[in-house]
């Protein structure tokens, strides 16, 4: 398995990350260079092992579902790139 | 108590005793490490330097001690590591996408250190998003190590990714520091500078306000220079966290209590599978010392086998860069962080915002991680890297059997030059090669510094335990601190004198 040109580009777009047709070869050999490295784990035998989602075997926890913090509008704008009026400012989203 | 002749050569547990001796006050302390920072410019250690905010808790802290109270850490200069969200200091996680992140909360392991009356001196340099082992691809230029081969002017890394902290406990511009491991990021920098690294086991120490990386995989630890430092620190650092879900429902033990129990007994297991072409010869060497010292001070030696160790870096290299696509999704030019000038659209402002505010390897790396958790493609890598997670915790728990802890190398060398690996980043990823198995299963382990090089660079040994064994752990890597009497330290060739 490896990955074309199109592929990149699809992933880009998935990822959200802007990439210039220029760099879209030098990053198709760059990620198969990492993929190919990866694919010895093809040769490990994986028959009937489960995977692992945790490494602390841990139930769970649960809290009381109630307001624990709130009010807190002015920090959660601080680092806003661009707001008003307590709101966050994007592009116009709907013409 | 005999002092050290400069309070620049204290360690944790020193500089905590003569505080409460009135020996030496916070404030003068803090100045010297204050000092001691804006000397070591060069080194490029830390991101933020926030020495008016320093000698205002060193103040504070002077005036408990007057009273005598204070906490454990009451007045001792600490760096911090700038992955860590410290409330109105500015926190880049070495990245141009939080140039300008202030955040409005603390990390609970800041939160706790500050509450036992530690001095914060600034946030260390790092790898972007902690995503290196050189601290070369942090926004913020990379970290010359303290440490050069003898006769030699060529700049070294510090490793990486905690580099920034690593340099700063190093280079003594401050008493200790705070790192973070993923995948090896505080004992590979503790082993090429020539201190001591320690890794708790997942969920002992909290992450929240830590900046994500790969959340399965990511534990806070201290940086430090002796063993003793580091249970000292970690039994503040960690604690039970409703905050976090992870966080484990145990309570924290007195880890400095466990350096006096010795090692006779531990059985100590040796696993064949670390010893590695192209590993230095240098470290194989060391390896053989550090058996003999455990055996020396009574310790059973044990071979064991980890046999899916040589998956483990590719396994690696597919899990935390999936965690890390999904983590990083937050960056999108909007609620906080960089964002482009001028988009023409809502796509277009995440499209450049994030093209601008990532670097290139954190780049590469999501999109490797968008590209294993994509459709067709899933359980090909991402459900199969977890399986082999499986393997090698049960290697892991197998080994276990037969011993208490595992004694290998830290790195399979040591610290290699600026520039040396840039270009091929597999070369690079190598660099973890022995750290990379303990976070696939979560345990804890510590790197020692134990010896030198032929040319004089710093190596060092790490002991691995079983979950939540940090005692062991400590027990061991004191054992080994103790034999290999290692007290070497760089020339201090950046001061300008």
């Amino acid at each position: 398995m490896s990955v074309d040109r199109d592929t990149v580009r699809r992933i880009a777009r998935l990822a959200r990350i802007a990439l210039d047709e220029s760099r879209v070869e030098p990053m198709v050999n760059e990620l198969n260079n990492i993929l190919a490295w990866c694919r010895q784990l093809q040769a490990v035998d994986i028959e009937g092992v489960p995977p692992l989602t945790s490494v602390v075997a841990q139930q769970l926890k649960m809290r009381d579902d109630v307001v624990t913090e709130g009010g807190a509008v002015e920090a959660l704008m601080a680092n806003a790139p661009e707001a008003e009026a307590h709101f966050f400012v994007v592009p116009k989203v709907v013409e | 108590m005999t002092l050290p002749a400069s309070p620049l050569d204290f360690t944790v547990a020193e500089a905590r005793d003569a505080l409460r001796a009135k020996a030496i006050s916070s404030a003068e302390l803090t100045k010297s490490f204050v000092q001691a920072i804006a000397d070591a410019r060069p080194l490029n250690a830390f991101v933020t330097e926030t020495p008016e905010r320093a000698l205002d808790m060193a103040e504070a802290s002077d005036a408990r001690l007057a009273h005598g109270e204070g906490g454990a850490l009451e007045g001792l200069p600490l760096a911090i590591k700038d992955l860590f969200c410290t409330k109105g200091v500015r926190t880049t996680a070495g990245s141009r996408i939080l140039e300008n992140f202030v955040p409005p909360y603390e990390s609970t392991v800041t939160r706790n250190l500050w509450d036992a009356g530690a001095v914060l001196l600034g946030k260390t340099n790092m790898d972007e998003f902690a995503m290196g082992s050189s601290n070369e691809t942090s926004y913020f230029k990379p970290v010359t190590n303290p440490w050069r081969a003898r006769g030699s002017n060529q700049a070294l890394v510090p490793g990486g990714s905690s580099g920034g902290s690593a340099c700063a406990v190093s280079g003594q511009l401050c008493l200790a520091a705070t790192g973070t491991d993923t995948g090896g990021s505080i004992r590979q920098p503790a082993a090429v500078s020539g201190i001591v690294g320690m890794k708790p086991t997942y969920g002992r120490c909290s992450r929240w306000g830590i900046i994500a990386f790969a959340s399965s995989l990511d534990q806070a630890g201290p940086m430090t220079r002796t063993v003793r430092d580091a249970a000292i620190l970690l039994k503040v650092m960690a604690s039970v966290d409703p905050k976090d879900s992870t966080s484990v429902e145990r309570p924290v033990p007195d880890y400095e209590a466990a350096l006096g129990t010795g090692v006779k007994g531990l059985r100590v297991g040796i696993p064949k599978e670390y010893r590695i072409e192209g590993a230095s010869p240098d470290v194989d060497a060391l390896w053989a010392k550090g058996v003999e010292w455990l055996k020396g001070q009574g310790a059973q030696i044990v071979d064991v086998s980890l046999p899916h160790t040589k998956a483990a870096l590719p396994a690696y290299y597919i899990v935390a860069p999936a965690e890390a696509s999904s983590n990083l999704a937050r960056y999108d030019g909007v609620r906080y962080g960089h964002r482009a000038a001028h988009p023409h659209d809502v796509t277009e402002l995440y499209e450049r915002s994030r093209a601008e505010g990532f670097g290139a390897e954190v780049r590469r790396r999501i999109l490797i991680g968008t590209y294993v958790l994509s459709a067709g493609y899933y359980d090909a890598y991402y459900t199969r890297a977890q399986k082999i997670r499986s393997l090698i915790a049960r290697d892991f728990a197998e080994a276990f059997e037969k011993c208490d802890v595992l004694l290998t190398p830290s790195t399979p060398g040591p610290a290699f030059a600026l520039g040396e690996k840039t270009a091929d980043p597999v070369s690079m990823y190598l660099n973890d090669v022995f750290t990379v198995t303990v976070n696939l299963a979560g345990l804890p382990a510590i790197s020692v510094p134990a010896g030198l090089t032929a040319s004089g660079l710093p190596l060092g040994l790490q002991v691995i335990g079983r979950t939540f064994d940090e005692e062991a752990v400590l027990r061991a890597g004191h054992a080994i601190e103790t034999a290999a009497a290692f007290g070497a330290k760089p020339d201090k060739w950046w001061s300008a004198a």
